[in-house]
């Protein structure tokens, strides 16, 4: 669904994506690991259109979508969290989810003024909507509070809820279970199966729980000093000696022979 | 009886004034802080686009007069003033598309959007002054006074008159009618809540399927009007120079950051303080002192302050204070 070719990306002349390539099935839930700075957040917010790349190519379904602002990858269905939950702080959780679906018809100033009527129906859909999001996601009591008040497992629920009032195709998850606990993050794997089964979305997850991973992805890639390494199943990945060297170092183990590896 | 008689005198020459001056500064703000709270830069051509629309509208009300078309007792400005928002938003919207943009799209740093607007106001004030001259323009017409000096007299017997203006009324409930439709639009319209969505958190606005070059667009709109809703306020109750207007810069930008810049309701506070503060210490208070203090504290000069050629530095005592004490502002700055 998405292909990544050689994307390269750097930052003055430090490579925090260094010619990576990757392909992401469609109806997949992949999980991308990797040590700290592999450059798995860069690769999200290039592919996400948050950065430019300074080389590369990224396709979703044959289309070319290299270098798309976010809001047009948005409208194609690609959706993405972030890795400290982001929120509308000033607004209730539930006007944060109204404001997710793109041209609303209260967004033009002709319809502030003269659609009243097509702007009131549409928001009762949306109200419903946000009301069904919050209750899959177990988070109905906080409907009304603010956002930037609620917890940090709190948030990044509603991050995942944010991709459900839209018909997202797939959504890239950056760290969902960094900072929640254990019964949030389950909660938060539910979710995730649960929409990846029933509606068809694609996910891609960055995190480091592995237990987590191990639950819900496969396959699994894993990423270092800005490059793809490995693709498989967990089992496959933890086996993978590269893999286990960039998590670990080189060890005790000399230059010469990592080289020659 | 004194104590009235003070309360009048004082109302007259410092209240009054300052209300209507403080609801003029506190449009400008508004302008100010919206651009800063969804564009993120200090857009220093504020005030010269004040000037710009207030010299259309002028324009406009003279085209009316000709034509015999005036609004009775009110100024024929008010007729015109749509038009004129009209007008400056076209402009505003051209600014963005021919200079803003460009740099927006290259993700420039907010200090280089400042330098860009300081250009931005050097074009527009030379096209005022092109255009409308460099002259003070008196325009106000229809009936001058609500209340003059004498009818309150009569009505109230003190020896102290009031006089109401009716440009300063006007200022007042158009500045209410103004506020309460931005408050109204920012908090309860689908687009109002994009723009703060966008002022909030610009990253997960893009991600929410609003249309940035929506929001931007709706923005200088609003800028658009407000500014010149303001100036031509300002030109009623006083009268309308480009080089005052560009001065008005400093005040307002006062007003902003007192209030906490990119907060709207800051903006409000701050222009109501700014106007008070500036008029309160450059007006000689003696009289209302020897109406209030008993005689023998009775004030011998004229308790006047500072002098009114200073009056600018007020709005910057202000400012230092607050950033000393206060750095975001009264009310908490950059979001709306």
């Amino acid at each position: 669904m998405i292909v990544v070719e050689n994307l390269v990306k750097t930052f003055g002349g430090f490579h925090a994506v260094d010619g990576a390539s990757l392909t992401i099935r469609e109806g997949s839930i992949t999980g991308l690991i990797g040590p700290n700075g592999a450059g798995k957040t860069t690769l999200f917010n290039v592919i996400a259109g948050v950065l430019e790349p300074t080389s590369g190519r990224v396709t979703m379904a044959g289309e070319d979508i290299t270098g798309l602002p976010p809001h047009e990858l948005f409208h194609k269905g690609l959706l993405r969290t972030f890795q400290i939950a982001h929120e509308f702080s000033s607004m209730t959780c539930r006007e944060n989810l109204m404001m997710v679906p793109g041209n609303q018809a209260g967004e033009t100033l002709w319809n502030t003024w003269f659609g009243r009527k097509r702007i009131a129906d549409e928001e009762r859909a949306l109200r419903a909507k946000a009301d069904e999001v919050l209750e899959f996601l177990t988070i109905t009591h906080l409907a009304d509070h603010k956002a930037g008040q609620i917890s940090g497992g709190q948030k990044k629920l509603l991050e995942l809820g944010r991709t459900m009032m839209v018909d997202a195709r797939i959504v890239f998850l950056d760290e969902v279970g960094a900072g929640v606990n254990r019964t949030l993050l389950n909660t938060i794997g539910d979710a995730i199966q649960r929409l990846n089964r029933e509606r068809g979305y694609t996910f891609v997850v960055i995190e480091h729980d592995m237990d987590f991973i191990g639950r819900l992805c496969d396959p699994v890639i894993c990423m270092a000093e800005g490059k793809v390494l490995a693709e498989g199943t967990l089992d496959e990945i933890k086996a993978n000696e590269q893999v286990i060297e960039a998590y670990l170092g080189t060890g005790l183990k000399n230059k010469d022979q990592v080289a020659t590896a | 009886m004194d104590f009235l008689n003070g309360l009048v005198f004082l109302t007259n020459f410092v209240i009054i004034p300052a209300a209507a001056y403080g609801a003029q500064l506190a449009l400008g703000a508004l302008g100010i802080t919206l651009v800063y709270a969804i564009l993120r830069f200090s857009n220093f051509a504020h005030g010269d686009t004040m000037a710009l629309g207030t010299g259309i509208t002028i324009k406009l009300t003279a085209v009316l007069v000709a034509f015999g078309i005036t609004l009775g007792p009110l100024p024929t400005a008010l007729l015109a003033l749509p038009v004129g928002i009209a007008a400056t938003g076209v402009i505003l919207l051209v600014t963005d598309w021919l200079v803003y943009k460009f740099y927006r799209e290259q993700k420039a740093k907010p200090v280089i959007l400042v330098i860009v607007s300081l250009g931005v106001m050097f074009v527009m004030n030379g096209l005022t002054r092109v255009f409308f001259g460099v002259r003070d323009i008196q325009f106000a017409d229809g009936e001058r006074f609500l209340i003059t000096v004498r009818q309150f007299r009569d009505m109230t017997g003190l020896d102290e008159g009031l006089a109401i203006r009716t440009t300063q009324a006007i200022t007042l409930v158009t500045a209410v009618i103004v506020m309460t439709a931005l408050f109204w639009f920012l908090n309860k319209t689908r687009t109002g809540k994009s723009m703060r969505a966008f002022s909030d958190n610009e990253d997960l606005a893009l991600l929410s399927g609003i249309d940035p070059d929506r929001v931007v667009r709706v923005t200088w709109l609003l800028v658009g009007a407000l500014a010149t809703t303001a100036g031509v306020l300002y030109g009623l109750d006083k009268s309308f120079k480009a080089f005052t207007y560009f001065q008005l810069l400093l005040p307002m930008f006062a007003a902003a950051i007192v209030g906490g810049i990119g907060n709207p309701k800051g903006a409000i506070v701050g222009g109501f303080l700014i106007a008070f503060a500036e008029v309160t210490v450059t007006y000689p208070l003696k009289k209302v002192l020897t109406y209030w203090l008993p005689d023998s504290m009775a004030p011998e000069g004229l308790v006047q302050l500072l002098s009114g050629d200073y009056k600018f530095a007020v709005s910057f005592i202000i400012l230092i204070i607050v950033l000393l004490f206060r750095p975001t502002g009264l009310f908490k700055g950059q979001s709306i």
